[in-house]
């Protein structure tokens, strides 16, 4: 039985096209709002898909429901815009049936975090090697303007005139718990961070979880201003980086320390003696726990990658069992159906 | 026993057509094993058989209360026989719950055989039981045998070191053992199952062996019975054959398919009753290339099918009824983005949670219309355990054909229950055809359609060439792209349904079992089929112009239905729902078409459509449905 598969060959016989920007430019008019975060998402996007040297029939987009969603359809490679919360479900079929090729989801945190929210945890524990980019900006737009899993508590919306009466998730607390084994934040307004980060995440093997704090300029505008505005971002904002001290500020003057399990900024730290030193590595993921635990405006919010692990990939340990399987001897089909007990009638 | 001679009295043999056994005890007893092993070894004898399991909702209900009976029904003969009888001929009861649940169902005179032992006060009272049914005379219409089962397998297990709990769980093997006795069959086939399933477990394969070998002795020396029965075997087509349930068939099927087809089989699943022995058996066929997903719910399990076919794998999703109430969304996604999938429906009594054990075949409609927006998906049905095998490749066979969802409509009863199958060559199938998509320089039409099917080209990523973008928006014709141009949605909507229509240029015209026209058609689908067939045969069989006809492709039905159905003065539709097919076959071709309808969780017996038929002939007044004390088996 043969499948369909991608040109295992693509990257090492130098056939591969030299890939630009432009090649990932579809012909579709992008009907994000003017101003819309998402641009910048998708920009960074096409500008970083080129790195990745993977011919570009092997690349999948596959998105829920909501403005984020309609992504795919802006991307020149094979797109699937799917059903509200069960891209992830889609691209797992995809990605166990057909291994070698690159799997992106694109969600957003109504799509991903309340209807989809059961998917997504239990593709983060199967550790699905897929490039999950889940758009946050804490309020659903397409429906115009209610709040949505991610808005802060007491938030008036459209459904909520009188503040909303329940807590946010966390995203990453919540790739944390359910086990990711790569979980990073990075912003629409920072190109560059983001473009790295985009990058970085399809590096891993397993499932990579980006959340992106995105902009909704018509039903949310400057939910994040507070602390991605330029003039702030330094102040307001941790960038992590692995091995490196946790320092913020326009001079990198302030540090970041433990005390116990309980972080402290440590203001005018002279010496990085003593500061909180990142390991995406780590195999506890109590470090990360923690940083997560971080909330603005306390703490300096922190971007970048919280946790990097190995670990088998689901996709991976499925085409093993059929590969064992097949090695023990694929065996004749008429044997299984001949199983059993039979006679013969002559 | 005492007997009034010393001379031993060999008893006599009776030759019979047919007999109908039904094994029931407590759900610990070990009633499904004992019944499948005397079903296998009528099966090695030769005989035709049907069987019907019938299993309680609780695993372990409360041992020996009335909601914790299991029961196993089988049927075997030396003619052709397709259901699992109407009434045992021969009843083993292991405990007075097991007794009170099924005596209602035996025959008049049928055997009754019981394990006296287990008739004290606590059974008794659990059962509610106001006096031993043993001794009030109750049971003096039948013929009681009461055998101290539990005491004589526990001293056939002496020495054996095992404490006595353990050795009652092979009293059900000493029941077998007498039950082979009586009807003349060889222990081998029960022997050898044993052998190997206890090979690790030294002390439970002795047990079960000596239990067996006892109860065997036990019926040879007891001079209780004083008839033995032989059932020769059936003279049915020359082949090898094998047992085999309909579950286990869907599963053979589909893989089946994936050979055919070349393609890769994906199943994506969420456990439910009574489809989950499908995802059991595709989960160990890894060695074919099978990939099967244990989803977190039944949505995921449809969206991981459905990503499986869009990467041009064969996508499969199977479930019941709530599970495809659940499905019905992403069922929609496939409908729209015109992508092969195959949803198998194990239907199960509803609505909701229903009766999860007990059949029914009230899916129909749903299948058919249960999603928003002008839906059409293609639906198949097998009639018997052994066809849904073929059933399975023709679902794929539709599916990839003219790239649509199948809907594969089984059932509790055609999924548990199990027949002889003559096993198909592989080499006589068909090979399953498939089209992928092709570049055709300049820009991809993910939706340029096939002139004869209107199937859109399978374009699955790593094709070079062929990127495209697909969803759940409406799309332009041709292009693909999003549409929400009035005339492009009226069009694509009437593209849609025609491609399910024209599915019919592949559907078999339906045949007709008795004379072309008369008085009486009698019309089902599905697991419907024995009872149906065999009540119409008896019918003609006393000079009655009754013809049946059964149909498996429910959407399209097959082109020459309407004609079918108008050769006749009347039309009958027995279902196992309150009339699902009558109503599709009344709105599609304006005949007045009867319906019979049980909504009991349990098969139809065949006199109950006798009744029907007589009825509707003018033969008799209104028949009506007698549920009896207990609902036949089960119990609660």
């Amino acid at each position: 039985m043969t499948a369909p598969t991608a040109n295992p060959n693509g990257l090492i016989n130098g056939d591969l096209p030299v890939l630009t920007r432009k090649d990932f430019v579809t012909d579709q008019e992008v009907r994000w709002c003017p101003g819309c975060g998402d641009y910048s998402i998708l920009a960074q996007m096409q500008k970083m898909l080129p790195d990745l040297k993977i011919p570009k029939e092997n690349l999948v987009f596959i998105s829920g429901i909501g403005c984020s969603s309609r992504f795919p359809y802006y991307v020149e490679t094979y797109g699937f815009h799917s059903i509200h919360g069960r891209a992830l479900t889609l691209a797992t079929g995809l990605k166990t049936a057909r291994p070698e090729l690159t799997v992106f989801v694109v969600t957003g945190d109504g799509d991903g975090l309340s209807i989809g929210g059961n998917h997504l945890l239990h593709a983060m524990r199967r550790n699905v090697d897929l490039n999950v980019i889940l758009f946050n900006n804490r309020i659903y737009g397409l429906t115009k303007g209610q709040f949505s899993p991610t808005s802060e508590f007491g938030k008036v919306t459209t459904s909520s005139p009188y503040g909303t009466t329940e807590q946010p998730l966390n995203p990453i607390r919540v790739a944390l718990a359910a086990g990711a084994t790569y979980a990073a934040r990075s912003i629409d307004r920072d190109t560059r961070h983001l473009e790295e980060t985009l990058y970085a995440a399809t590096q891993h093997k397993g499932m990579s979880f980006v959340e992106v704090f995105q902009n909704c300029n018509i039903y949310n505008d400057g939910a994040f201003a507070a602390f991605t505005d330029k003039e702030v971002r330094q102040d307001k904002m941790v960038y992590l980086e692995h091995g490196k001290p946790l320092r913020f500020g326009k001079e990198r003057e302030h540090g970041i320390r433990l005390n116990g399990f309980t972080p402290e900024i440590v203001e005018n730290a002279t010496s990085d003696d003593g500061l909180l030193v990142h390991d995406i590595h780590a195999s506890s993921p109590t470090l990360a726990d923690i940083l997560v635990g971080m909330d603005y405006p306390a703490f300096p919010v922190p971007v970048g990658v919280f946790r990097d692990v190995q670990a088998p990939t689901f996709d991976g340990l499925v085409a093993q069992q059929v590969e064992d399987a097949r090695a023990k001897g694929e065996g004749r089909f008429e044997d299984i159906l001949r199983g059993g007990d039979t006679w013969e009638v002559s | 026993m005492t007997t009034e001679s010393a001379v031993r009295r060999e008893p006599s043999v009776e030759e019979l057509e047919r007999v109908t056994i039904r094994f029931a005890g407590d759900s610990g007893d070990g009633m499904q094993l004992t019944g499948t092993q005397f079903t296998k070894t009528a099966a090695v004898f030769g005989n035709d058989l049907a069987t019907l399991p019938d299993i309680p909702a609780e695993i372990r209900a409360p041992t020996g209360s009335l909601p914790g009976v299991s029961g196993f029904q089988l049927s075997f003969a030396s003619s052709d026989i397709r259901t699992p009888g109407d009434q045992p001929d021969v009843l083993v009861a292991m405990n007075p719950a097991a007794l009170k649940v099924n005596i209602g169902d035996l025959k008049q005179g049928g055997l009754l055989i019981v394990d006296e032992d287990e008739f004290n006060a606590a059974n008794l009272k659990k059962a509610a039981y106001s006096s031993n049914p043993l001794e009030d005379g109750s049971l003096a219409g039948y013929q009681l045998v009461q055998i101290k089962i539990t005491r004589q397998n526990e001293l056939a297990l002496e020495g054996i070191p095992m404490n006595a709990q353990q050795k009652f769980r092979s009293r059900n093997f000493y029941a077998l053992g007498i039950i082979l006795w009586l009807y003349g069959r060889s222990l081998d086939t029960t022997v050898k199952w044993a052998t190997q399933q206890f090979r690790r477990n030294p002390d439970v394969l002795e047990a079960n062996l000596r239990a067996l070998r006892s109860g065997h002795s036990f019926g040879e020396t007891s001079e209780l019975f004083h008839v033995r029965y032989d059932v020769p075997a059936a003279q049915v087509a020359p082949g090898l054959y094998r047992h085999i349930s309909g579950n286990e068939a869907t599963a053979l099927g589909f893989v089946a398919a994936s050979v055919l087809s070349g393609l890769p089989l994906f199943y994506g699943s969420y456990p439910i009753t009574p489809a989950s022995t499908v995802l059991h058996e595709l989960s160990k066929l890894k060695n074919f290339g099978v990939k099967t997903f244990q989803a977190e719910d039944e949505i995921a399990a449809i969206g991981a099918a459905i990503g499986a076919a869009y990467g041009g794998h064969l996508g499969l999703t199977g479930t019941s009824g709530p599970g495809l109430a659940l499905k019905s969304e992403a069922l929609n996604l496939a409908v729209m983005t015109e992508l092969p999938i195959v949803v198998i429906d194990v239907q199960r009594a509803g609505p909701s949670t229903g009766m999860p054990t007990k059949t029914e075949q009230s899916d129909l409609l749903q299948a058919m219309f249960g999603r928003n927006g002008d839906s059409s998906v293609a639906i198949v049905a097998p009639a018997t355990p052994s066809e849904c095998f073929s059933m399975a490749i023709e679902a794929f066979r539709i599916a990839l054909k003219y790239m649509v969802p199948v809907i594969y409509m089984s059932d509790g009863y055609l999924g548990n229950g199990s027949e002889p199958w003559r096993i198909p060559s592989l080499a006589d199938l068909p090979k399953i055809e498939y089209r992928y998509g092709v570049p055709q320089g300049g820009d991809f039409n993910p939706y340029l359609r096939d002139p004869k099917t209107l199937a859109r080209p399978w374009a699955v990523p790593g094709q070079k060439g062929l990127e495209h973008r697909i969803g759940g928006l409406e799309k332009s014709a041709n292009s693909g792209d999003i549409s929400y141009d009035a005339s492009n949605h009226h069009h694509m909507t009437m593209m849609r349904k025609q491609r399910v229509e024209r599915i019919v240029q592949d559907v078999p015209p339906i045949e007709v079992l008795g004379p072309p026209e008369g008085d009486l058609l009698v019309v089902g689908w599905g697991g419907t089929y024995g009872a149906i067939t065999t009540a119409a045969e008896r019918a003609r069989a006393t000079g009655k112009r009754v013809a049946s006809t059964h149909i498996r492709y429910l959407n399209p039905f097959p082109a020459n239905l309407g004609e079918v159905l108008k050769s006749y003065k009347r039309v009958l539709v027995p279902e196992l729902n309150a009339g699902q097919l009558v109503w599709l076959l009344r709105a599609r071709y304006l005949v007045d078409a009867v319906g019979f309808n049980k909504i009991s969780g349990q098969p139809f017996k065949i006199v109950e459509i006798e009744g029907k038929i007589d009825e509707l002939l003018g033969l008799r007044g209104p028949y009506e449905l007698d549920f009896g004390q207990a609902s036949a088996l089960g119990g609660g």
